[in-house]
């Protein structure tokens, strides 16, 4: 019966665990991208997640990345049994699947068509993340009449005081939380913005440095609504079919 | 031809069109099924209106293609980039006799590019003579993605795909478009990576390589590198067609790569039959960068520009004298361009 009340209320507390983890290239997370097509969670507490992406042959890598995050996010609630991961239609799914279910190294699971396991592709995107939550924020605080001189200037300390509006305080939200998992060891009177190889920056040269970095926000866009666009349209393909 | 809201006529090259069979009779397997599917995934960018039905989309006549390009479409003269895929379907997805054989209906509006495979060796090698031959062959479309027995994709920088290169100049091949398609080997790398490209650009310094979606979704990379070569161009197509649902996002595009690479190389492609020519010329034709776009590329898109990106530039790649081939199609003389700008916003 308590099992009963609570089960909405589980449901939740599994999707809040997924809304957690992103697409690495896109950089969104992939509840917002609607790649999750199932969640369950059956009486004894075990949890079931399947994920779809826009094609058949998205990045092994990605797929795994994603598949294995998913799975250590649901696995850090509390009450969680066990959690199995699925990823459908996809022509790598069974050796992820299977890599993800004995919690293989992706190197493991794909043995002999890697050389290096998945760590400092991951570092690469979470650098990318980085400027590109940057980016945006840098340009919201200019527009609404912060200047170069002081941006380059204020501690990570002064920008949690800051007094902002909803947009801004999402948007520096998404970079406290990259900065904070590129250099967890950093106190918070480091400078708020820096460059990914923590060089301080100039506030002459900023305009330049938007644009530099404004380069990997384009991409992760381009990917972002080439994949809703495909992912929908591979939908209406698999429920034309199940009808 | 396009015709301007003040009269003025426009030459259109299509540099980027296809007679594909992506049918359920021509698939080897479900790959085949699903790289159709996955186009089709990017036809419904288009305007609703242009939607084909699924059955058309797997394929279309030689008649819709006439149709839709050189009498609905303002499309002048196209350029055939076949992607092969023989390991995803039977016949091949883009066949170059079926190419071929409208080409010779239509001499005076269609170009056929070929294609190789590194993978395929001395073989290859034998059959790209006989083609570069057969077909008069002036380009060709790299696919680095395709799947070839247990390879999951190759890199210009192979030391088969520069024997490859280094055929193609011998048979007077000079215009290599390289689709960067995501090859996913080895599998824990970042699989856009455009870096061959960097590469064979540099090291075959008298073929074009002309880089399809402008390396889309690694926009930076490809910019950087077309800074660095001067032989590399942008292949618009598929960024052309976000023109419709995401005006302000192509509009960022263009301004980049004028701004990296200037006026003199963007090459205009539609990449039919995914989607029409019609929608994107009239709505790229009409496209203005706001102020502060205009202000970052350093360039605007003004009737000039956009004259070299519709025809100008494509036609110096491939030796297509404008003005003669308006007399050939009986159209009104469009005029020889002064030459080309002088590397205004080239870095």
């Amino acid at each position: 019966m308590e099992q009963d009340m609570n089960r909405p209320d589980r449901l939740e507390q599994v999707r809040a665990a997924l809304d957690t983890v992103t697409d690495p290239e896109i950089d969104e997370s992939v509840t917002a991208l609607e790649f999750i097509s199932r969640v369950e969670v059956n009486d004894d507490n075990d949890v079931c997640v399947e994920f779809r992406l826009p094609t058949f042959w998205c990045a092994p890598n990605f797929a795994f990345m994603m598949a294995s995050d998913m799975r250590d996010a649901v696995t850090e609630i509390d009450w969680v049994r066990s959690i199995s991961v699925r990823l459908l239609d996809h022509f790598s799914a069974d050796l992820i699947n299977r890599g993800i279910a004995l919690k293989q190294d992706f190197r493991d699971a794909f043995p002999g068509e890697t050389d290096d396991d998945l760590e400092s592709v991951r570092l690469k995107f979470l650098g990318k993340a980085f400027e590109r939550r940057q980016e945006l924020l840098m340009r919201y605080l200019l527009g609404i009449g912060f200047t170069a001189e002081w941006m380059t200037r204020i501690s990570l300390q002064d920008l949690m005081g800051l007094s902002l509006d909803s947009e801004g305080a999402r948007l520096r939200t998404l970079y406290i939380f990259a900065w904070r998992r590129l250099r967890p060891e950093r106190p918070d009177a480091d400078l708020a913005f820096v460059a990914l190889n923590e060089d301080p920056l100039e506030p002459s040269q900023l305009p330049n440095y938007l644009r530099k970095i404004g380069g990997v926000r384009r991409n992760a866009e381009y990917n972002g609504l080439i994949c809703r666009s495909l992912l929908a349209e591979r939908k209406a393909e698999m429920a034309g079919v199940s009808d | 031809m396009f015709t301007t809201k003040n009269g003025e006529k426009i030459f259109v090259i299509d540099s980027h069109i296809a007679l594909w069979d992506g049918s359920p009779a021509n698939q080897r397997n479900i790959h085949g099924e699903e790289f159709i599917n996955c186009f089709y995934g990017y036809h419904k960018i288009s305007p609703k209106e242009y939607y084909w039905p699924r059955e058309k989309f797997e394929k279309y006549s030689e008649a819709d293609l006439i149709k839709d390009l050189f009498e609905e479409g303002y499309v002048d003269m196209a350029i055939f980039q076949p992607a092969y895929l023989g390991d995803f379907y039977k016949e091949g997805f883009g066949n170059l006799k079926r190419n071929w054989a409208l080409i010779q209906q239509h001499p005076d509006r269609l170009i056929g590019n070929g294609w190789w495979d590194p993978r395929n060796g001395e073989g290859g090698l034998e059959q790209l003579e006989r083609e570069a031959e057969m077909y008069k062959l002036k380009g060709v479309k790299l696919y680095t993605a395709e799947w070839h027995g247990n390879s999951k994709g190759y890199k210009l920088s192979d030391p088969w795909a520069q024997r490859y290169l280094q055929k193609s100049i011998e048979l007077g091949i000079k215009n290599i478009h390289v689709h960067k398609g995501p090859t996913i080997l080895p599998l824990n790398r970042d699989a856009f990576d455009v870096a061959d490209v960097d590469d064979a650009a540099s090291s075959f310094p008298d073929l074009n390589f002309i880089v399809e979606h402008c390396g889309l979704p690694r926009l930076d990379d490809f910019c950087w590198i077309a800074t660095q070569e001067p032989n590399v161009y942008a292949g618009l197509a598929v960024a052309s067609a976000l023109i419709h649902t995401r005006p302000r996002y192509f509009a960022e595009i263009i301004s980049e790569l004028l701004y990296w690479l200037g006026a003199d190389r963007i090459l205009f492609g539609s990449d039919y039959a995914i989607w029409r020519p019609k929608w994107i010329i009239e709505q790229f034709m009409d496209l203005e960068l706001s102020e502060d776009l205009a202000a970052e590329a350093n360039h605007t898109l003004s009737l000039e520009v956009k004259k070299k990106i519709m025809a100008e530039n494509c036609a110096r790649l491939y030796d297509i004298n404008i003005a003669k081939q308006c007399a050939r199609l009986g159209l009104p003389i469009v005029e020889e361009p002064v030459g080309k700008d002088a590397g205004v916003g080239v870095a």
